[in-house]
C-alpha cells in the first residue's frame, strides 16, 4: 500500500510541475528548433538538425550573435509526429520565437493557417506547400529555393536530356514512389500533367509510414512494370531501404533518382558499392572546405558544444541544416536593417524574409562561396524557383552529376497559381493580405 | 472522517438512483465543473489549455467510446482510430457541403456517420467473439484507413491528400480554424465530453448497460434470459462508434485545425486500447484517468527538467520520457492489475473508513 501512495503522490508532483513555463529574455532573438532524434525519420533528421544548431552557435561564438544580438536556441522534438510537432510549436508560441521550422511537411500544413494569426513567420525551406510560393496569399510562408514541383520538372528535364530530349520520353514508363503522406502526394498533380504532355506513362508505388523499412512488395511491382526510370519522393528510413531494395532487384542505378530530401550520405551508404550511380537533387554544396564550416568546427565542434561527430560535419544533410540557418540569419539581419532595431520581433522578420537575397558576392562573404546558387524572394514570390544541380553517389560519397538545372516554369506557375487560389478559396473567411511590400533594403 | 454517508437517508427511489448518491460526490463533482468551467479558462496558459487538456478531453470520449464496447459489452475492437476517422471525415464533408450549418451540430451528426459504420463492422461479431472479432475489426481499421488514403472524394481532392479545417464561427464567435481561440475551443470540447459522459453514465447503469454487461460475462446465458445478442451487440457497436466520431471529428476540428490520414491509423487505436487497459475497463472514470495518464503524463514529464532549470538535450528528454512512462505502466499494473480507476475505488474505501481502519 505504501507503494501506492508514493506513486500517487509522484503523480499530484508531477501535475503540479507542467504549469509552469519560464518567461524569455526579451535581449536575445529567440529561434526555435522543431527536430527529430528520434522515431523512424531519426536518419535524416539528426544531420539535419546538427547543421541548423551548429550554424547558429557558431554565430553566437564568433560574432556574439547576430548584429550583436545573441540568438537563444531551443530544440524540441517532434520525432515527425504531427501532433507532437503542434504541442511543440504551442509550447514555443509563448517564447515569442522570430521564425518557426516545422521540418515536416505535416506540421507545415497544420501550421500555415496559425502563422497570420500568431505573428510568426515560417520556413520551409523547399518543402512544405508547394502552392505557398504566392506571397500575396501566403504573406508569413516561405519556402525558398524551390518548391516539389520545381524540383520534380528538373528530375525530368534531366531524364529528357539523359534520353537525348524530351520528346524521347513518349511511350516510357516513369515510376514513382513516395511516402504516403501530404510530402510524397504533393508532386502527383504535375507528374500527371507532365505525363500528359510529354506522352510518357506513370506508375505510383506508394510507401506508407508503416512499410518504409519493408519495400520488397512496391519493388517487386517495380521490377514486374520494368520502368524506364524511378523517382523517388523519400524521407528518413524510406531511403535507404530504397536504394537496398533498387539494388537487389537490379535496378539500374544511374535511372534511380531522388529528390534533394533522398540524398543523404547515411541514405545511400548502407548499400555501399551497389548504390553506385544513384542520383538525387541537391541545391548546397556538400563537403567541409567552405570557410564557414570550418569555423564551425573550429567554434563549435572542436569545443564540445555539438551533438555532431566530427566526421559527420560536411554531409549533405548537416550542410542542408546549415543553408537553412543561413536563410534565417540572413533574413534576421535584414529585418535589422529595415527596421533600426537589435531585437526584431516575428513581424519583423516577416519582413526580412520578403526582402531576401543572397547573392553569389553575399555567399561569398558569409564563407559560403560557391555553397549554393543565388537566392532572392520578393513579396509576391516567396519561393523563387531556383535551380538546383543533381549529384550522384560514387559508392562513398556525393559527387556533383550535372549543372545547375532550372525548373519549367512555365509548367509549374499555371498549377501554382491555382493551386493558391483553390486553396484560399476552400478556407472560406482566408485572411486577405494587409502586410505592406517593403521595398529591398 | 469527512467521506462518509453515515446519516444520509434517502426517502425516495429517485434519491436512491441519482448519479452520485453521496453528498460529498455531489459537492466533489461540483467543485470539479467549477474548475473546468470556470478556473481553468481563467488561469491556464494556451499551450496547457490547447496541448494538454482539450486532447484529454477528446481522447476521454474517445476511451469512453472503447470501454463502452470492450469494457460494458465485452466486444474486442481495434477499430477506434478508424472509427474517430470517419467522423472527422464526415464532419469535415459536412461542413464543405453546409458551410453556413452550425458546426457543433455537424460535430454531433458526424457521430452518426461514424455509428452507422460501426454497426456494419460490427456485424463479424454476431458470429466470432474475443480475439478473432478483433482481427475482424482490425480489417475496418485498415480498409478505412486505405479509404482515407484514396478516396479523394473524401478530403476534397486536396493535393496534399489532408484535411484543412476552415474558419466556422457560432453566433459570430469564431469556433473552429485559426481564429478560434482555445478556451472557446476548450469550453465546447468540455461541454460536449460532460454531456455525453452524462448520458453514458445513465446508459450503462440503465436496462442497455446491464444487458451489455449481460452479454459481456456470459452471452449463452444472456441469450436464455431473453437478451437477444445481435440487436445488444450491434448497439454497442454504433453506440461505440458515436462516441468515438464525436471524439474524431472534435480532434480534428477543435484541436489539430488540419490532419493527414495518418491521424488514424491502427497506433490511435492502440493508445485508446492502452487508455482503457490502464485506466480501467468497465468504468468511465478510468477513461479520463487513462487518458490523462497516457497522454498526459507524457507531456508533464517533458517538463519536470525544465521547471527544475536542467538542461537536457531534446532527443534524451524524448527518450527519458518513453523509459519512464514504460516503467509506470508497468508499475501500475502489478500494483493494481485492475486498472487506475481501481486504485481509485480503493483509495475511496480507505477515505471511507479513515481514521479508524478495520
Amino acid at each position: 500500500m505504501r507503494i501506492k501512495m508514493f506513486g500517487a503522490a509522484c503523480a499530484m508532483a508531477l501535475v503540479g510541475s507542467a504549469f509552469a513555463i519560464p518567461a524569455q529574455a526579451q535581449d536575445s532573438i529567440f529561434i526555435p528548433l522543431l527536430s527529430y532524434r528520434t522515431g523512424p525519420f531519426a536518419g535524416s533528421g539528426i544531420p539535419i538538425a546538427n547543421g541548423m544548431n551548429d550554424y547558429l552557435s557558431m554565430l553566437n561564438e564568433r560574432d556574439g550573435g547576430i548584429g550583436g544580438v545573441k540568438i537563444a536556441i531551443e530544440e524540441c522534438e517532434t520525432g515527425y509526429d504531427t501532433n507532437k510537432g503542434l504541442e511543440c510549436y504551442e509550447k514555443l508560441k509563448a517564447k515569442k520565437p522570430v521564425v518557426i521550422n516545422p521540418y515536416s511537411t505535416g506540421i507545415t500544413l497544420g501550421l500555415i493557417p496559425k502563422a497570420a494569426v500568431d505573428k510568426i513567420p515560417i520556413l520551409s525551406m523547399a518543402y512544405g506547400l508547394s502552392a505557398s510560393a504566392d506571397g500575396n496569399n501566403f504573406p508569413w510562408i516561405f519556402n525558398p529555393p524551390a518548391t516539389y514541383w520545381d524540383g520534380l520538372s528538373m528530375i525530368l528535364k534531366y531524364i529528357g536530356e539523359k534520353e537525348g530530349g524530351i520528346d524521347k520520353l513518349k511511350g516510357k514508363t516513369i515510376g514513382y514512389i513516395f511516402f504516403e503522406g501530404g510530402y510524397g502526394r504533393e508532386p502527383i498533380p504535375l507528374l500527371e500533367n507532365l505525363a500528359k504532355d510529354f506522352g510518357f506513362e506513370i506508375k505510383l508505388y506508394p510507401v506508407t509510414a508503416q512499410e518504409m523499412q519493408n519495400q520488397s512488395a512496391q519493388w517487386l511491382n517495380v521490377r514486374r512494370d520494368r520502368p524506364a526510370w524511378m523517382i523517388m519522393w523519400g524521407w528518413g528510413a524510406m531511403n535507404p531501404t530504397a536504394v537496398k531494395e533498387a539494388a537487389k532487384i537490379n535496378f539500374p542505378m544511374d535511372k534511380f533518382v531522388g529528390v534533394w530530401w533522398s540524398g543523404g550520405e547515411d541514405d545511400a551508404r548502407p548499400a555501399g558499392a551497389d548504390a553506385k550511380g544513384y542520383l538525387t537533387l541537391n541545391m548546397n554544396g556538400v563537403g567541409a572546405q567552405y570557410p564557414a564550416i570550418q569555423d564551425i568546427m573550429k567554434h563549435v565542434v572542436d569545443k564540445g558544444k555539438s551533438q555532431t561527430a566530427k566526421d559527420k560535419v560536411g554531409e549533405n544533410l548537416y550542410n542542408r541544416g546549415v543553408m537553412n540557418s543561413v536563410l534565417m540569419a540572413e533574413a534576421v539581419l535584414n529585418a535589422q536593417k529595415i527596421t533600426g532595431r537589435k531585437a526584431v520581433t516575428g513581424e519583423d522578420v516577416r519582413r526580412g524574409f520578403e526582402t531576401l537575397e543572397i547573392s553569389a558576392a553575399r555567399w561569398k562573404e558569409i564563407g559560403l562561396g560557391d555553397f549554393a546558387g543565388p537566392l532572392k524572394v520578393t513579396c509576391a514570390n516567396h519561393n523563387g524557383h531556383h535551380a538546383a544541380y543533381m549529384q550522384q553517389w560514387d559508392g562513398t560519397k556525393w559527387v556533383k552529376a550535372s549543372d545547375w538545372i532550372t525548373p519549367m516554369t512555365d509548367k509549374v506557375q499555371p498549377l501554382l497559381t491555382a493551386a493558391s487560389t483553390e486553396y484560399v478559396t476552400k478556407a472560406t473567411g482566408w485572411p486577405k493580405r494587409t502586410e505592406a511590400c517593403d521595398k529591398a533594403s | 472522517m469527512f467521506y462518509r454517508e453515515a446519516g444520509q437517508y434517502k426517502t425516495s427511489y429517485e434519491a436512491d438512483q441519482a448519479t452520485f448518491p453521496v453528498l460529498q460526490d455531489r459537492i466533489g463533482m461540483i467543485v470539479i465543473l467549477a474548475v473546468a468551467f470556470v478556473v481553468v479558462p481563467l488561469t491556464m496558459s494556451s499551450f496547457v489549455i490547447n496541448s494538454v487538456l482539450i486532447p484529454f478531453l477528446i481522447f476521454s470520449l474517445a476511451a469512453i467510446g472503447l470501454n463502452l464496447l470492450l469494457g460494458y459489452a465485452g466486444q474486442l475492437s481495434l477499430g477506434t482510430g478508424a472509427f474517430m476517422g470517419v467522423g472527422a471525415y464526415a464532419c469535415y464533408k459536412l461542413t464543405t457541403i453546409f458551410p453556413d450549418a452550425n458546426i457543433i451540430l455537424l460535430i454531433i451528426v458526424s457521430g452518426f456517420a461514424s455509428a452507422a459504420i460501426g454497426t456494419v463492422f460490427g456485424l463479424p461479431s454476431l458470429r466470432i467473439k474475443g480475439f478473432y472479432l478483433m482481427v475482424g475489426t482490425l480489417a475496418a481499421q485498415f480498409f478505412l484507413s486505405w479509404c482515407f488514403i484514396r478516396i479523394p472524394w473524401l478530403y476534397n481532392n486536396n493535393v496534399s491528400g489532408a484535411i484543412e479545417v476552415p474558419t466556422r464561427a457560432v453566433f459570430g464567435i469564431p469556433v473552429s480554424g485559426p481564429n478560434a481561440t482555445p478556451v472557446t475551443r476548450y469550453l465546447i470540447v468540455l461541454t460536449i465530453v460532460v454531456v455525453m459522459t452524462w448520458i453514458a453514465s445513465n446508459l450503462v447503469r440503465g436496462r442497455i448497460g446491464r444487458m451489455w454487461m449481460a452479454v459481456r460475462d456470459m452471452d449463452i446465458a444472456a441469450e436464455l434470459i431473453g437478451i437477444r445478442l445481435p440487436r445488444t451487440k450491434l448497439l454497442a457497436f454504433a453506440v461505440s462508434s458515436f462516441y468515438c466520431g464525436v471524439a474524431g471529428a472534435m480532434m480534428v476540428f477543435l484541436w489539430l485545425g488540419a490532419a493527414e490520414p495518418d491521424a488514424f491509423n491502427i497506433n490511435r487505436s492502440f493508445l485508446i486500447l492502452f487508455m482503457i487497459i490502464i485506466g480501467g475497463l468497465g468504468s468511465l472514470i478510468g477513461s479520463f484517468i487513462g487518458a490523462a495518464f497516457i497522454w498526459g503524463l507524457p507531456i508533464m514529464l517533458k517538463s519536470v527538467p525544465e521547471t527544475f532549470g536542467i538542461s537536457i538535450g531534446s532527443a534524451t528528454l524524448e527518450h527519458l520520457q518513453f523509459m519512464v512512462v514504460g516503467a509506470l505502466i508497468i508499475f501500475f499494473l502489478i500494483v493494481e492489475p485492475h486498472g487506475l480507476a481501481r486504485l481509485w475505488q480503493i483509495a475511496k474505501q480507505k477515505l471511507r473508513v479513515w481514521p479508524f481502519p478495520y
